[in-house]
């Protein structure tokens, strides 16, 4: 940047510029060094829970390539050009999810994707993970924080749509979620906290009235047996049984890489998915477990100081939903397999098995590196 | 005034999302430490109990049953074998709904309802949890290849191959070997719950069950590791079980099919015994039944059958039939009367065809309502004289009858390993007193003289008191087993004292009166022993089962057939040097030295000629060239 002109460099100029280097592809190095944490625990783990099938590591390294490659692209992005764009790419969102809705592929029983043969195969819902809180962020932003009653109703609005979509796909773990990632904006937007505690008032009513009419029978077998495992233990209850079972039989230090029993004989279902924490707890303890949830905490950490950084309130904005939404990814994930909450079917961030997932939320630390790296530098003296 | 331009307030918009934001993380800091809170609960607090979980979970420890050992007789002809069956089992834990799917299992394999009442007694009759319990045994390949093409609607329902029980004699020993069969649920509380947690079968009767312990061997067990499903992965460990001791019996096949074929049909028993060695050569309870259908589990119509029929073929004559003995008893009589001083070989005693006790005018009838005239000890056993004996007995006196037959095994189990064996009854003035509170009467001691009245003997107790005249006293329980596992069977604790004579002499005496049975000109089995080839000793008998009135004949035609009296007999031969011992008894057979005598005497000849009929060279004596001079 400098080259051409012939001034002397203060102690100051060269740190930044060293930093600058990353900063020049607009990559965040602390986010970049715990991701990759993350990934190499991830395959360590899945190379014990999915049996040491190689071809899965592979698949799920490169997938995290992928995902990698995406991250990357989005963080060139200005967030401006974001902003921008978030309407048109919410709509869009909502004519697939539309489309899906009338001509889904069927997979797993579930309406879930678009799929032209040849070309692409992908769920919206995981596009509509970062679409909602950035619309919503883009739409709050316009104005004068905290948003008027009118622009609520219509955030609401925008958040309820896409919800109901995807819950009538169905798939009431990711509309949730989704609908998790668009309040944490209206929240952050400074939502009166009576409103907060008036919606959780609400929700017991909604809660009874999603019960009686929304929800499918395996979701309320799901709570039921969430309620009380042992139940049925060798049909709903039996995935919490033993992946509670797995946990807890691994200690303190865990029975050792590669030889946790529950894992690897069957008895912990989808062990290479949403429930290889188990396997993570089986097999490395408490030790292990604590440490995972250490380095998401450091995760989380440098994303809020990147969130505290942004400069433009939409920046900040997405940039904390997507910190927070991350950390409820985490808090769901474990606190189903370890029998806190119901099993909603939400993977653990960067552990568990799935391509699409990676790819969504490393797009999601694409969009804080570019929140972050993007910023207009302030001349300091 | 225009309305004021609402400019955006950055710095209030970053203090609030802050705000908003520290919160967040405040919160998102107590999520985690919830969830690790949680996570010390389940595996520090919680750990023993997890652990276990897993554990459980993972390792299943599985019993081999062991082999049961296989019985031989004494030439090694293969009397219980192990044969490799294919059973259906069904494990009601991992079934649902057992009783839909046991109507499965006969709609599919197109069965009765008789087998699944059958069925539904082997489920309930229950053993541990998650155990295979066997329903239905011996199938056949169309039927395996019917539950394979079916196993999607029978959950829990597997074919085992396993090894069975088999006994290839079939009837021939169904009264000395018996028969292994399901364990039942009083059984199950008794046994070992460990050694037995393969088996699905136990010794019920006979040798089976006697030397059920050798026979059953020791439980091996193998730890594996299983899956969800059950799946058994990997061995972890093995340890393989001890089979069960072969036992090789004292029985002789040939000599069984002989006496078999000696009763010739009739209902009866037969006990051949080696006096020497107390070996049982040959045991006969007519008629039998297979005992096969009982190990897999016979089926409620020919069990019902087999137990309503009057010819009773699942009761063991041989040791649990009772019979009065009859004149076979004077033989042990004579040898008391001897031996107490009450007579000498040439006492002599009138016989007018009665016998009266002093003051009183009952007479006590000779079987030869003529009479024998004087009559010595040798004429009453080969005359077989009642009189004599009422004489004697009258004489000897109850108390002193009693205790000396009891040396002869009378009124006691004498049997070393035989399962159920009835003591049978040698009366007592003291017994008579606690049994019926009444007093002994001197008639009662007369008939008792010639084995009527109370006395009550088994086949085989008639046997060994016969082997015990052969071996001059020397006691050597009866036995079966030959050898357990290569060794000496078990060891007689209570062995009876031998019957030691003051004087020796007198074993010949009577003796010589047996053999007079046979070979004496007035013997009353004379045209047995006419045809022998080799001296014979013995002594007929006849066991009445109703009792006659006095003054009355006994009239064959008036009497029901099976109210006709019990043919007996008894013998040992050759007579010089006993080799063999046998007790007949012919159930309603009348007569016995006509018809019970003959059926020894082949019993005898099976054992003692050869193929050709010429007696074996190690049975011929010197004094058989005597013999041959005086026929």
């Amino acid at each position: 940047m400098t080259r051409g002109f012939n001034r002397v460099l203060s102690e100051g100029d060269v740190l930044r510029r060293r930093a600058s280097f990353l900063q020049r592809v607009h990559i965040d190095g602390w986010l970049l060094f715990l991701l990759l944490i993350l990934a190499t625990t991830g395959l360590f783990v899945l190379y014990s829970a999915g049996g040491r099938d190689q071809g899965l590591l592979i698949k799920q390294a490169s997938s995290f390539g992928l995902g990698m490659l995406v991250m990357i692209v989005v963080a060139q992005l200005e967030p401006r050009f974001m902003a921008r764009w978030s309407a048109l790419l919410y709509v869009l969102g909502v004519v697939l999810l539309i489309i899906v809705e009338v001509v889904g592929h069927n997979a797993m029983g579930a309406t879930r994707w678009i799929n032209i043969p040849g070309l692409v195969r992908f769920q919206p819902a995981e596009l509509m993970k970062l679409f909602v809180p950035m619309t919503l962020a883009w739409y709050l932003a316009r104005h004068n924080l905290p948003p008027s009653f009118k622009r609520i109703v219509i955030s609401a609005v925008l958040i309820v749509v896409p919800f109901v979509l995807i819950a009538r796909q169905p798939d009431l773990g990711t509309a949730t979620l989704i609908m998790v990632s668009g309040v944490f904006v209206l929240f952050l937007g400074g939502l009166r906290w009576r409103w907060i505690l008036g919606a959780i008032a609400a929700v017991v009513p909604i809660a009874i009235a999603m019960w009686m009419f929304v929800m499918h029978q395996y979701q309320k077998q799901r709570v039921l047996t969430f309620l009380n495992p042992e139940s049925d233990p060798l049909g709903s209850g039996w995935n919490i049984i033993q992946s509670k079972a797995a946990i807890g039989s691994g200690g303190v230090f865990g029975k050792g890489w590669l030889l946790g029993t529950q894992s690897h004989l069957d008895f912990l279902p989808e062990s290479h998915t949403d429930f290889i924490i188990a396997v993570l707890g089986e097999e490395f303890g408490l030790v292990g477990i604590c440490l995972l949830l250490m380095v998401y905490l450091l995760l989380i950490g440098r994303a809020m100081v990147i969130t505290l950084q942004a400069q433009t309130v939409f920046g900040k904005l997405l940039a904390g939903s997507i910190t927070l939404t991350f950390f409820i990814y985490v808090f769901v994930n474990v606190g189903m397999v370890s029998g806190l909450l119901p099993i909603v079917g939400v993977p653990l961030p960067f552990i568990s098995y799935g391509g699409t997932s990676l790819v969504t939320l490393l797009s999601g630390f694409g969009i804080l590196m570019a929140i972050h790296t993007h910023r207009k530098w302030i001349a300091h003296s | 005034m225009p309305p004021p331009i609402r400019l955006k307030d950055h710095e209030r918009d970053t203090r609030l999302i802050r705000s908003r934001m520290l919160f967040g993380g405040a919160a998102l800091i107590f999520l985690t430490m919830l969830l690790m809170f949680r996570m010390y609960y389940l595996q520090v607090v919680q750990f023993e109990h997890h652990s276990t979980l897993a554990e459980n979970n993972r390792i299943h420890v599985q019993s081999l049953p062991p082999t049961r050992g296989m019985i031989y007789d004494r030439n090694g002809v293969l009397i219980a074998d192990n044969r490799a069956s294919f059973s259906l089992t069904l494990t009601r834990e991992r079934a649902g709904d057992w009783e839909q799917v046991l109507d499965s299992i006969i709609e599919i394999l197109e069965l009765d309802t008789d087998s699944r009442e059958l069925f539904e007694k082997r489920i309930r009759q229950g053993r541990r949890p998650f155990e295979p319990v066997p329903v239905m045994f011996e199938l056949s390949e169309a039927q395996i290849a019917r539950v394979a093409v079916n196993q999607f609607r029978l959950p829990g329902v597997e074919v085992a191959a396993s090894l069975v029980r088999y006994y290839p004699q079939k009837e021939h020993f169904a009264h000395s070997v018996g028969y292994v069969g399901r364990i039942n649920e009083t059984e199950l509380k008794k046994l070992d719950p460990i050694n037995y947690s393969g088996t699905h079968h136990i010794g019920k009767t006979g040798i089976e069950r006697f030397y059920e312990e050798q026979l059953h061997g020791q439980v091996g067990y193998e730890e594996v590791e299983t899956n969800a499903r059950g799946r058994v992965l990997r061995v972890l460990n093995r340890v393989e079980p001890i089979s069960g001791q072969d036992i090789y019996l004292t029985l002789d096949i040939k000599l069984q099919e002989a006496a078999e074929l000696a009763l010739d049909g009739r209902r009866g028993a037969i006990v051949a015994l080696d006096p020497n060695s107390g070996e049982v050569l040959a045991m006969v309870s007519q008629p039998s039944f297979d005992p096969n259908p009982f190990v897999t589990g016979i089926s409620f119509k020919a069990y019902g059958l087999l137990r309503d029929s009057l010819d009773q073929p699942l009761f063991n004559r041989v040791l649990r039939g009772l019979y009065p003995p009859g004149s076979t008893i004077k033989p042990m009589m004579a040898i008391a009367g001897l031996d107490l001083g009450i007579v000498t070989p040439s006492t002599r005693v009138f016989d007018p065809g009665f016998f009266q006790l002093p003051n009183h005018k009952h007479r006590y009838r000779n079987w030869n309502r003529y009479g024998d005239g004087w009559v010595n000890l040798d004429l009453a056993l080969s005359r077989s004289n009642d009189t004599y004996f009422y004489d004697l007995a009258h004489k000897m006196g109850v108390d002193r009858m009693h205790d000396y037959m009891t040396r002869f095994g009378f009124g006691q189990r004498v049997a070393l390993d035989m399962f159920e064996e009835t003591a049978g009854l040698m009366p007592s003035k003291d017994w008579k007193r606690s049994r019926y509170r009444q007093p002994w009467y001197p008639g009662e001691t007369l008939i008792l003289g010639i084995g009527q009245g109370y006395m009550q003997t088994t086949p085989l107790q008639l046997a060994q008191a016969t082997a015990l005249m052969a071996s001059k006293g020397k006691w050597i329980r009866p036995h079966l087993a030959r050898s357990v596992g290569g060794l000496q069977p078990i060891i007689d604790a209570d062995m009876p004292a031998d019957i030691v004579l003051r004087d020796d002499k007198n074993w010949d005496a009577v003796g010589m009166g047996m053999e007079n049975v046979l070979h004496g000109t007035r013997g009353t089995a004379r045209k047995v022993g006419d045809s022998a080839l080799y001296r014979i000793a013995g002594k007929s008998g006849t066991a009445q089962v109703v009792a006659i009135k006095q003054g009355e004949r006994y009239n064959r035609d008036k009497v029901q057939e099976r109210h006709r009296d019990h043919a007996l007999f008894v013998a040992y031969a050759p007579a010089e040097n006993p080799a063999i011992a046998v007790a007949v008894m012919v159930e309603n057979g009348e007569s016995g030295s006509g018809v019970a005598a003959p059926v020894a005497k082949q019993v005898l000849d099976g054992w003692l000629l050869d193929d050709e009929g010429e007696l074996k060279v190690e049975y011929q004596t010197t004094e058989r060239s005597t013999t041959e001079v005086r026929r």
